[in-house]
């Protein structure tokens, strides 16, 4: 098309996304959001302006060319979309459903200075979907005849997933080892089903077979093998992506009473486990009719919108700071709000309040007000004097983080550790203290992205190309 | 993969199996614990390894059917497999340096401490062993544990074997004749664990007890485990599962345990309804 004639879309905002009626969608745990029809993708894809430096693909932390996949769907070429994403990201159906956009790629986009930004997620989305339900996929399994060489990549979240991928196609044998019984990592145990069907991640990871990679599920490394002795049983290398799986607690009276979760233990038990569904499932879970879950995060969000869906009444979010301060997506926050979660800012629980038996039956909240700045450069919230006052509630959830899981750093001698317990390595690289072992994703960072995780395996599988080729 | 090559019924509703598994039983400790999955929507649960054979590559679970994980666990056959098995996982006990040690067992607890014992006579260590149970039907591993005992005490409720009474009762006598250990270890019911530990606190003898909380993951990712020792909040399944008895909130532990008894009921009787 020639660019003189196009006239672009001049809505100022998004076309809107098809989504389940909130009324609908709180009683069951299909995903809320419908995605693009074909018409409306293109109608949205003539929102972009074709901007000559292209800020949105500076926001991307993997660089997706996004204007040129653009482009190609408004040229109605969804499949090679589709590849043009593939270039750089590997899991563009998930990365359109679970990316903060509007921190990334959206934020530079020029249309957000006069109204909303191109919804550069949901293209992304929809040319992933629209190619896994209409045609073949671009994954072609390389030839494995003879492998670059052996690598062993620990976990199967984001991080693996992208680090195993990106060794496969350049002609590594890779074996995943996956401590869960199922492979996906945060994408299959943390994240609901309803904000990211297990399908699309079940699709992806297919789309990894194909590529000749392996896995090994049920295999906690650490535990059954070292890193060592994958070094020593003929790996050239190894990439270290287990995740930040340690729950943070609040450190205040109760919080072992029952009816306590940690987010991690709520949400596995109800999307890797699927107790949403017991007694079909045998994994069940206890939900009060009255639910607090204490934190801001997308983690919150999640357990929160779970925890209506199980049939809570009435279901508080309880945050430090103000909804500005509030790191979860704004799609997140918003659907939230729809479904009838109540926000309860500026509210720091100081104390779980308990029955004879031992469950819950109340939460000690106190009142905050917002200082000067700290280090995160967010205002630090201070306690309101005589602000102290009770939420009646039988369940606690709390989400205020997670750390990097010690078990594979202590089982592996001489590896560099930060104060924070991740392990220390070269951001450009992934290189850690050791030769010839890498790491990536939240055991480097602490929870953080999806995308982010998936832009460290880039670089490692990468650098892990390089070492090898440089020790053969 | 994890397939069961034999299987003996030991009591009633109590089972072993010795199941194939050549990396974990290359690696497992006394004291660790594999997790386990029986079907495609079952839940994943912890069990402790009994005893292990590092050159056939096996590891032997010993179990009481209580839920439906276990109950479908006791109907798999020498030759089925196992869904999923995880291990081995908690940190290994530590035998170190003991002379002296005497080992408390309560009713399934025997299985559980059977491993340890086993590894404390093959390091010369000297192991009075009291096994309590309920009755004598109930009395579990008895000829097998005998020859790694320096003595063997067998106590039940009824009296129908060996000494009537409790395990505190003999322990107790033994402790005021003047026998002096290093260590007790205590392996079984919660509340025979507290009363264990409760007992040697007056003695000042060092006491650990072997906790068996509800578990989700069993690498320290989910918290479900966690409990009180010595005001800090620990995960049996990473930091234990073996802990100073004498730290121990056992009475929070135990209200822990009780957090899904009405779920477990329903699935047990969804499961006879089926059966």
């Amino acid at each position: 098309m020639a660019e003189s004639k196009r006239k672009p879309n001049l809505m100022k905002t998004k076309v809107p996304m098809p989504v389940q009626d909130p009324d609908v969608r709180i009683k069951n745990f299909d995903e809320v959001a419908l995605g693009y029809t074909p018409e409306q993708a293109v109608e949205e894809a003539r929102r972009c302006l074709r901007c000559k430096d292209s800020p949105c693909i500076k926001g991307c932390p993997v660089n997706v060319e996004i204007p040129r996949f653009i482009e190609l769907i408004e040229e109605r070429k969804f499949h090679e979309a589709y590849l043009k994403i593939l270039e750089t990201n590997n899991l563009p159906a998930i990365c359109g459903r679970v990316c903060p956009q509007e921190s990334q790629c959206e934020r530079y986009c020029l249309r957000g200075e006069k109204g909303e930004p191109v919804a550069i997620g949901r293209l992304e989305r929809f040319a992933a979907d629209y190619v896994a339900t209409h045609g073949e996929l671009g994954y072609e399994a390389p030839d494995m005849a003879a492998p670059k060489g052996r690598v062993a990549v620990v976990g199967s979240g984001p991080a693996g997933l992208t680090c195993a991928a990106d060794l496969a196609k350049m002609g590594y044998r890779v074996t995943i080892f996956e401590a869960f019984h199922t492979p996906g990592g945060v994408l299959v145990y943390g994240i609901p089903e309803f904000r990211l069907p297990k399908r699309v991640v079940q699709r992806e990871i297919e789309n990894l077979k194909k590529l000749g990679v392996e896995i090994q599920t049920n295999m906690v490394i650490g535990k059954i093998l070292s890193v060592d002795e994958l070094l020593d049983g003929g790996y050239d290398a190894v990439f270290i992506g287990a995740g930040a799986g340690l729950p943070q607690f609040l450190r205040i009276p109760g919080e072992n009473l029952n009816g306590v979760f940690s987010a991690n233990e709520f949400l596995t038990r109800i999307n890797l486990m699927r107790a949403y569904r017991f007694p079909e499932y045998d994994t069940p879970v206890k939900v009060g009719r009255r639910v607090a879950v204490i934190g801001g995060g997308n983690v919150a969000m999640d357990a929160a919108r779970c925890a209506l869906r199980l049939g809570a009444e009435k279901v508080y979010v309880v945050y430090r700071r103000s909804e500005k301060e509030m790191p979860a997506r704004l799609e997140e926050i918003q659907h939230a709000k729809e479904e009838g979660v109540e926000f309860r800012l500026l509210t720091n629980p100081v104390r779980i309040i308990g029955d004879d038996d031992g469950w819950v039956k109340a939460l000690e909240c106190v009142a905050m007000e917002l200082g000067e700045p700290d280090a995160s450069g967010r205002r630090r919230p201070v306690v309101k004097p005589g602000s102290e006052h009770c939420l009646e509630v039988e369940t606690v959830i709390v989400a205020i983080g997670t750390t990097p899981n010690p078990l594979i750093t202590e089982a592996t001698p001489g590896l560099e550790l930060t104060p924070f317990g991740g392990i220390m390595v070269d951001g450009a690289t992934g290189r850690t203290s050791r030769p010839g072992i890498f790491a990536g994703g939240d055991i480097v960072t602490g929870a953080a992205t999806v995308i982010l995780a998936m832009g460290a395996g880039k670089r490692a599988a990468k650098a892990i190309d390089e070492y090898i080729v440089a020790k053969k | 993969m994890n397939r069961i090559i034999r299987k003996r019924v030991l009591g009633p509703a109590v089972k072993l199996i010795e199941v194939e598994s050549p990396l974990i039983a290359k690696k497992v400790q006394p004291g660790q614990f594999v997790m386990l999955r029986v079907h495609e929507k079952g839940e994943r649960i912890p069990m402790t390894i009994s005893d292990y054979d590092r050159q056939k590559g096996t590891v032997t679970i010993i179990f009481q059917e209580v839920g439906k994980t276990t109950m479908l666990l006791g109907r798999l056959e020498e030759g089925d497999s196992i869904l999923d098995l995880v291990g081995p996982l908690g940190k290994p006990t530590d035998l170190q340096g003991l002379e002296r040690v005497v080992a408390i067992a309560g009713g399934l607890g025997v299985a559980l401490v059977f491993s340890q014992i086993k590894e404390l006579h093959r390091r010369n260590s000297k192991v009075d062993c009291i096994i309590g149970a309920r009755n004598k039907d109930l009395v579990l591993l008895e000829e097998e544990i005998e020859p790694f005992c320096t003595n063997l005490y067998i106590v039940t409720d009824d009296g129908s074997r060996g000494e009537r009474g409790f395990v505190t009762d003999v322990l107790k006598r033994l402790l005021d004749e003047g026998r002096r250990y290093d260590r007790a270890i205590a392996v079984g019911p919660l509340n025979m664990m507290k009363v264990v530990s409760d007992l040697t606190r007056q003695y000042g003898l060092p006491t650990v007890v072997s906790m068996n909380p509800i578990m989700v993951d069993g690498t320290g990712m989910c918290g479900c485990c966690r409990l009180t020792v010595g005001g800090q909040i620990k995960f049996a399944c990473v930091d234990g599962p073996e802990f100073d008895g004498h730290l121990v909130d056992f009475d929070e532990v135990i209200k822990r345990t009780a957090m899904y008894w009405e779920e477990e009921k329903i699935a047990v009787e969804l499961l006879q309804q089926r059966l």
